[in-house]
């Protein structure tokens, strides 16, 4: 039994203990824009906002966010930067598959609250953690830098 | 000149085999849908019409055969043939009908169809997305459905406004008489649905294209940024359980006996069953509330498991393909091979090309759903798959139901590069047998079949192991005077419904695709060699090309240091006879600043050009050795796909195949077995390229009107040997093997 906020909404998941954040996202809230790709933190594609820090949901115990706020892709569009990023992604046509789109998001988001200006240094170590199979990381990398100028 | 691919000879010969005549398919309007539906449907073919008293109750996507809808607002919903899982096809395809439709693009919309008659590809009559097929075989098809929908709209304006059809112009989805008065398409689409689908239609010009050949963004792109985007992974029915299952450890394997009591003890878990699985295995499947109890009771189950006789074993096999890489195995082509006694120099090379896993970002699932009785008996299954009518087929047997009792809802796939188009259905036939033991056991809930990631890296279906030798003697003057090449290569296709029709003499073509039939004027003779190894293997992106540009490439390369001439002249002179491989060689090269433009000290340039699935691919790379490993700074493409439908989506494919084939370089991008064990596992073991080896890609398209070729696969073969052909510039020593290591 874990009690903790979800986009702004107090939630109580009546599950194990050892249960990761994302089975609990996806299958308990059916909040399933976040992805499993691996269950082992190598791939980034189940990345959530844990008190404002980009986690890896697939690896974290549901017991460790007792209490706090959490914000997935349903949600972080809501705030300035996530919407600055997810229009750059629809205008640099970023997604192939978009299957780890919802991770790659979350990880840039993260990103440009730290960092209102990355260069491809930045960018390439705020990003390494998201595997994308398809190939976008030419197009990511352009629409983190569409994003920031719009924010600045 | 465009060499078919083997995968160009499936259809046909399956079609042959299936006695399926896609060219007797009519266009036919649907029943019972508001506005204007227009579809397909295979004349003579059984329950293509959709049943009395059901129509009305179908949205028209639902309806057997649907391609267009428009409703009576103008929105226009097309049903897409093909799975979308990145390579664009959904948006692509509904720009070519939209095209002719002269619909108003933002008011267009496309769905994925479900498998059907009418959704089979009309080249091959086989519904199936694969070998960068989806828009040069559905290209006309698109605009034949758009120009229909669009003469009908026109014919019921000239009706309304009575005047002649010839004098009612169209436009971004508005009928327009010559005296001014106008219409939206929603507003005439209920007259037009009162008329027949015209037999014959004329088709636009290529200058009248308003879509076609202009870039656009993804019809996806905002679904797929925000999370609101549906796959399969995320699909859910009311009362649904998770399944994971239980694999032997050895292909094959099979269960001796198995203890449960810890795992049902886990608090969620439903049941274990034994299951049969794909290629005789057995295994024991979980069936819980959720993903995590079925992981958490898969872990506590006590399985003790029979192993098979043959145990592949990398060393093993590496020495077993190795040694016959000496022998001269089944004719692939012949050649004349005299030139070899009289030869000055010789080079004689090894190639070594591991198992490749697909790895596709969402690992594989499908939910499967029973319902009705008799003959109303129906199986639902919603899964992203390449391959809908083998799969129709494989699950319908083993369910014993009949195909049209089983219905597929294609859905949105993340990625796949073959992995879902398996000629076994080896993860539907899977999810089919789970459903069986589930039935067995008196029980009824629709159930996710789900595979993790180590499930689907240690699965199998991989790319071939396959090792190449290469002996080329060359004249005085530097010119090739022989050249013989032995390939050793598992088949894909033996043991497969394809084998009967799709090996010939012996030979499975996806294993010498780009040697035996090389663009490059050469006195080769190509021999292979089938072993057979307990592994499942399968097409990976570009299949049989992954290997073969590789080798060719290099070996020009090779040729071009001995004869001592520049790489890029000497492939433009054995390239003679074939303008499309010079027109990108060229570009690519022209704009990369080859030969221009200087490097900096410790760079290098490595091109190379290659045709697969009809298109042609060059790649010009600047590379530099930083830490001992190959640092790209940058790529230069160019392709010749004929007419680029999207350019922007041209371009996506290409940078993502540069992607996925930098991925095969790296360090640890290799599937071995140990005693019939595969050793990787997760991402943690087999390596995937990231943000930081991808460098800045530069894709040019050669411009051209005539019919599109494929996209999706061919910017992928030639990469890895323009890295290798620059680090042989830089280093003196060839790559002969991939991953690369230095």
């Amino acid at each position: 039994m874990a009690s903790f906020k979800v986009n702004g909404r107090s939630v109580t998941a009546d599950v194990d203990d050892s249960t990761p954040l994302l089975w609990v996202l996806r299958d308990s809230l059916n909040l399933t824009g976040t992805k499993y790709g691996c269950g082992v933190a190598q791939c980034g594609a189940c990345t959530v906002h844990l008190d404002g820090q980009p986690v890896r949901s697939c690896v974290t115990p549901v017991a460790d966010v007792e209490g706090a706020s959490v914000v997935t892709i349903e949600q972080v569009g809501s705030g300035r930067i996530g919407q600055a990023v997810q229009k750059a992604w629809v205008e640099k046509d970023v997604p192939q598959c978009g299957y780890c789109q919802s991770g790659q998001v979350m990880s840039a988001v993260a990103l440009l609250r730290d960092n209102a200006a990355p260069g491809d240094a930045d960018i390439d170590e705020a990003m390494e953690g998201n595997i994308c199979r398809c190939g976008t990381y030419g197009r990511i990398r352009a629409a983190i830098k569409v994003a920031a100028a719009n924010l600045n | 000149m465009t060499e078919p691919s083997i995968m160009d000879r499936i259809g046909p010969a399956w079609r042959a085999a299936a006695g399926t005549d896609m060219s007797r398919r009519r266009f036919i309007k649907l029943t019972g849908a508001s506005g204007l539906a227009v579809g397909l449907v295979s004349a003579g073919a059984a329950g293509a019409a959709t049943p009395k008293g059901v129509a009305g109750k179908l949205k028209p996507g639902q309806q057997p055969g649907a391609f267009v809808h428009i409703d009576r607002k103008g929105v226009v919903t097309i049903q897409i043939n093909r799975l979308e899982f990145g390579q664009g096809s959904q948006t692509g395809l509904a720009r070519i009908l939209a095209d002719e439709l002269d619909a108003d693009w933002s008011s267009v919309r496309a769905e994925l169809a479900p498998a059907g008659e009418a959704y089979k590809d009309p080249a091959f009559g086989l519904q199936m997305t694969g070998g960068s097929n989806s828009i040069q075989n559905s290209f006309t098809q698109y605009r034949e459905l758009g120009a229909r929908v669009r003469a009908m709209l026109v014919e019921a304006a000239a009706r309304k406004w009575k005047v002649d059809a010839a004098t009612v112009r169209t436009r971004a989805g508005r009928l327009i008489a010559a005296d001014g008065r106008s219409a939206g398409y929603g507003e005439m689409s209920e007259a037009a649905m009162a008329l027949p689908v015209p037999a014959s239609v004329t088709l636009k010009k290529s200058g009248e294209f308003r879509l076609i050949g202009k870039p656009a963004n993804r019809l996806d792109a905002a679904d797929k940024s925000t999370g609101r985007q549906t796959f399969g992974m995320d699909m859910r029915r009311p009362g649904m359980k998770t399944v994971l299952i239980a694999r032997p450890p050895h292909f094959g394997g099979t269960v001796a006996s198995f203890d449960a009591a810890q795992a049902q003890a886990v608090k969620g878990v439903d049941s274990a069953m034994q299951v049969e699985l794909d290629r005789g295995a057995t295994g024991v499947a979980i069936v819980a509330d959720g993903f995590w109890p079925a992981s958490m009771g898969r872990d506590r189950l006590k399985i003790q498991w029979k192993a098979p006789a043959e145990l592949p074993d990398s060393r093993k096999l590496d020495a077993q393909f190795g040694a016959l890489l000496g022998r001269d195995g089944l004719p692939a082509r012949a050649g004349d091979l005299s030139g070899m006694a009289g030869a000055k120099k010789t080079i004689k090379a090894d190639f070594h090309f591991p198992f490749l896993a697909h790895a596709p970002m969402e690992p594989l699932n499908a939910v499967i759903e029973m319902s009705g009785t008799g003959d109303g008996r129906r199986c639902d299954i919603w899964t992203g798959t390449q391959f809908q009518t083998i799969d129709q087929a494989t699950v319908a047997k083993i369910l014993k139901l009949k195909p049209q009792q089983v219905r597929i809802h294609t859905m949105f796939a993340g990625g796949g590069f073959g992995r879902r188009a398996t000629p076994t259905a080896d993860y539907l036939a899977d999810t089919a047998r789970v459903m069986k033991a589930w039935l067995a056991a008196g029980r009824s809930e629709p159930l996710k079949v789900v595979w993790t990631r180590e499930d689907d890296i240690r699965g199998g279906y991989y790319r071939p192991l396959t090792m190449h030798r290469a002996e080329i003697g060359l004249g005085e003057d530097g010119r090739i005077a022989a050249w013989k090449h032995t390939i050793v290569s598992p088949s894909i296709l033996k043991g497969t419904p394809f084998e009967a029709f799709l090996v010939k003499d012996g030979v499975d073509g996806t294993a010498v695709e780009g040697v035996a039939d090389t663009a490059y004027d050469l006195p080769i003779a190509v021999s292979v060699h089938h072993p057979a190894v307990n592994v499942p293997m399968l097409w990976w992106r570009s299949v049989g090309h992954t290997h073969s540009a590789f080798v060719m490439e290099t070996l020009i390369d090779r040729i071009a240091r001995e004869a001592g001439r520049d790489p890029v002249a000497l492939r433009r002179d054995l390239l003679g006879k074939h303008p499309r491989h010079l027109a990108a060689l060229d570009l690519a090269v022209r704009k990369s600043g080859y030969g221009k433009k200087s490097l900096p000290a410790g760079r290098a340039w490595g091109t190379a050009v290659h045709e697969s699935f009809r298109s042609v691919v060059a790649h010009v790379v600047e590379l530099s050795i930083e830490d001992g490993a190959p640092t790209l700074h940058r790529v230069t493409s160019a392709i010749h796909c004929n007419l680029a439908v999207n350019p922007r989506s041209v371009e996506a494919q290409i940078e993502g195949a540069v992607l996925m084939a930098i991925g095969t370089t790296l360090d640890g991008a290799e599937i071995t077995l140990r005693d019939g064990v595969v050793e990787q596992s997760n991402f943690d073991s087999y390596a995937m390229p990231r943000m930081p080896d991808m460098p800045p890609v530069d894709v040019h398209i050669v411009p051209s009107g005539d019919p599109p070729t494929g996209v999706g696969e061919p910017g992928l073969p030639p990469l890895a040997p323009a890295m290798a052909n620059a680090i042989f510039a830089l280093t003196g020593k060839p790559v002969e093997s991939l991953p690369i290591r230095l």
